[in-house]
């Protein structure tokens, strides 16, 4: 259909001249539109805490304890399950979040703009690795680092920035790609490079060098410290191809540990919604699959682009670490994804295959014609709250979610 | 059975399979030469799926 193809090169031509620049850390209760005390934001789309797996009532409990509204986890469970709390998706508020992507008034949020378009997106900053957050840990040490972000490396973080005019991101990502990075489970290269653009600023905005000294060693001890960057600069990219009458492009891929969803431009706000499926990788020592929690997480919005298990050409190392088999397979995940897409990006090119754009703009159409599921690249929370990180895997978004948007699309053209 | 058919099948025979990949395995393990493509039918053979499809320029 003539209207269709022209939505979406409409809806392509607004992601590739999208201009996402990191211009800000600032405190969520103040830049985020809409979100107050008591309101929990959460990864995936909408979900109650009944429905809620492991990690994310985790996740939840230790939230509520770090804003003060529960003086410990037990408290904060039993306030959770009597509704004492708001539970909303991220994407509702212009937020993400990886895995369960708690975001809550007090947190310093990554602010991206989306300079072509003036949109903005919000992200809080990536903890580190290990017992984090993100992965449903809640304990002392967890909170403890969550305070320290909000207190200390946030602000300080945010003032580096500031002075430094922003950090123009298409480029980072360009170089990352060169470097090995896919930008979901391989981070290492472009956490180095915005070290390198932001290290000068944060020593000069610095009043205390037992401070900067600890900033530094917190982004240079972080592989998957830009993760964080690269979501909220996906979703200012999604969000500005949003609502395109017509469009078959997928705006958003998100999973909140019970439920898989996907938007799609040219069908609303709608969610289509199947149950997630388990991620298919390696364990760290001493867990298996038997631990494993279904997948989960709003970092999804990278393989929207393009980027994460889509560019798995650029990264044969992630390959080997999430299970998906020898570097000279990568190139077949970013091969098969080029089925699914509607263009490549000509910015955001994988020098080991001939400098193939990354595959840009999943049409549901295409999907379901092929039966070729979006690949993404993921890690892989313990099953039970508190515990964090098991491994790494790759999952496939369910095709249910596909074949309900293209029935919904099809009505929405007038099509039965 | 025509002159070109018996030829065919006089000589090595070599083969190209297209969907199910059970037979490529079978004819792997007798030792015959296969090449296999991967190929499935649109919406994975739901008719009301592929005739939108159809219809929405898929």
């Amino acid at each position: 259909m003539e209207a269709i193809e022209k939505a979406n090169a409409l809806t392509i031509e607004r992601i590739l001249t999208s201009d996402p620049v990191l211009i800000d850390v600032q405190t969520a209760r103040d830049v985020v539109p809409g979100l107050k005390d008591g309101m929990i934001l959460h990864a995936g789309p909408p979900i109650e805490w009944d429905r809620m797996c492991g990690p994310m009532k985790g996740a939840i409990t230790g939230i509520a304890v770090y804003e003060g509204w529960a003086s410990d986890l037990a408290d904060a469970e039993t306030k959770a399950a009597a509704g004492a709390f708001e539970f909303h998706p991220n994407h509702h508020f212009d937020c993400v979040g990886p895995m369960t992507g708690m975001t809550t008034v007090s947190q310093p949020m990554l602010v991206v703009e989306n300079r072509t378009f003036g949109n903005r997106a919000y992200c809080a900053i990536n903890e580190g690795l290990g017992k984090v957050m993100r992965f449903g840990g809640n304990d002392a040490e967890v909170l403890d680092r969550l305070r320290w972000l909000r207190d200390d490396f946030g602000p300080a973080l945010g003032a580096a920035i500031r002075h430094n005019g922003g950090v123009e991101l298409k480029n980072i990502i360009a170089r990352g790609l060169t470097m090995g990075d896919e930008m979901h489970q391989r981070n290492v290269a472009c956490s180095g490079l915005i070290l390198r653009a932001l290290a000068p600023a944060l020593a000069e905005t610095a009043t205390d060098n037992a401070a900067l000294a600890k900033a530094l060693a917190f982004i240079a001890g972080n592989d998957q410290f830009f993760l964080n960057i690269a979501m909220a600069m996906g979703k200012s990219i999604t969000d500005a191809a949003r609502g395109i009458e017509g469009s078959s492009i997928v705006t958003a891929m998100s999973r909140n540990g019970t439920d898989f969803g996907i938007r799609v431009s040219g069908t609303g706000d709608a969610w289509f919604v199947a149950p997630v499926e388990m991620p298919e990788g390696l364990y760290f020592p001493g867990f298996s699959e038997a631990d494993a929690n279904p997948d989960m997480g709003d970092s999804a919005i990278v393989e929207t682009i393009g980027l994460g298990g889509f560019s798995m050409g650029a990264s044969p190392a992630v390959a080997g670490f999430v299970g998906a088999g020898s570097a000279s397979d990568a190139g077949n995940f970013t091969r098969a994804m080029g089925e699914v897409t509607a263009a490549e990006s000509p910015e955001w090119t994988i020098p080991a295959m001939d400098y193939l754009g990354v595959p840009t703009g999943i049409d549901i159409r295409l999907v379901v014609d092929t039966g070729l599921a979006p690949t993404i690249n993921t890690g892989i929370a313990h099953r039970k709250p508190g515990i964090g990180q098991v491994g790494a895997g790759v999952v496939k978004a369910p095709m249910g979610c596909f074949t309900q948007a293209l029935t919904a699309f099809a009505d929405r053209m007038g099509v039965s | 059975m025509s002159g070109t058919i018996k030829d065919l099948l006089a000589g090595p025979v070599k083969v190209v399979n297209i969907g199910l990949e059970g037979f490529e395995a079978e004819l792997s393990q007798q030792g015959v030469e296969v090449v296999q493509v991967d190929w499935s039918p649109p919406a994975g053979g739901d008719p009301k799926l592929a005739d939108l499809l159809s219809k929405l320029g898929a």
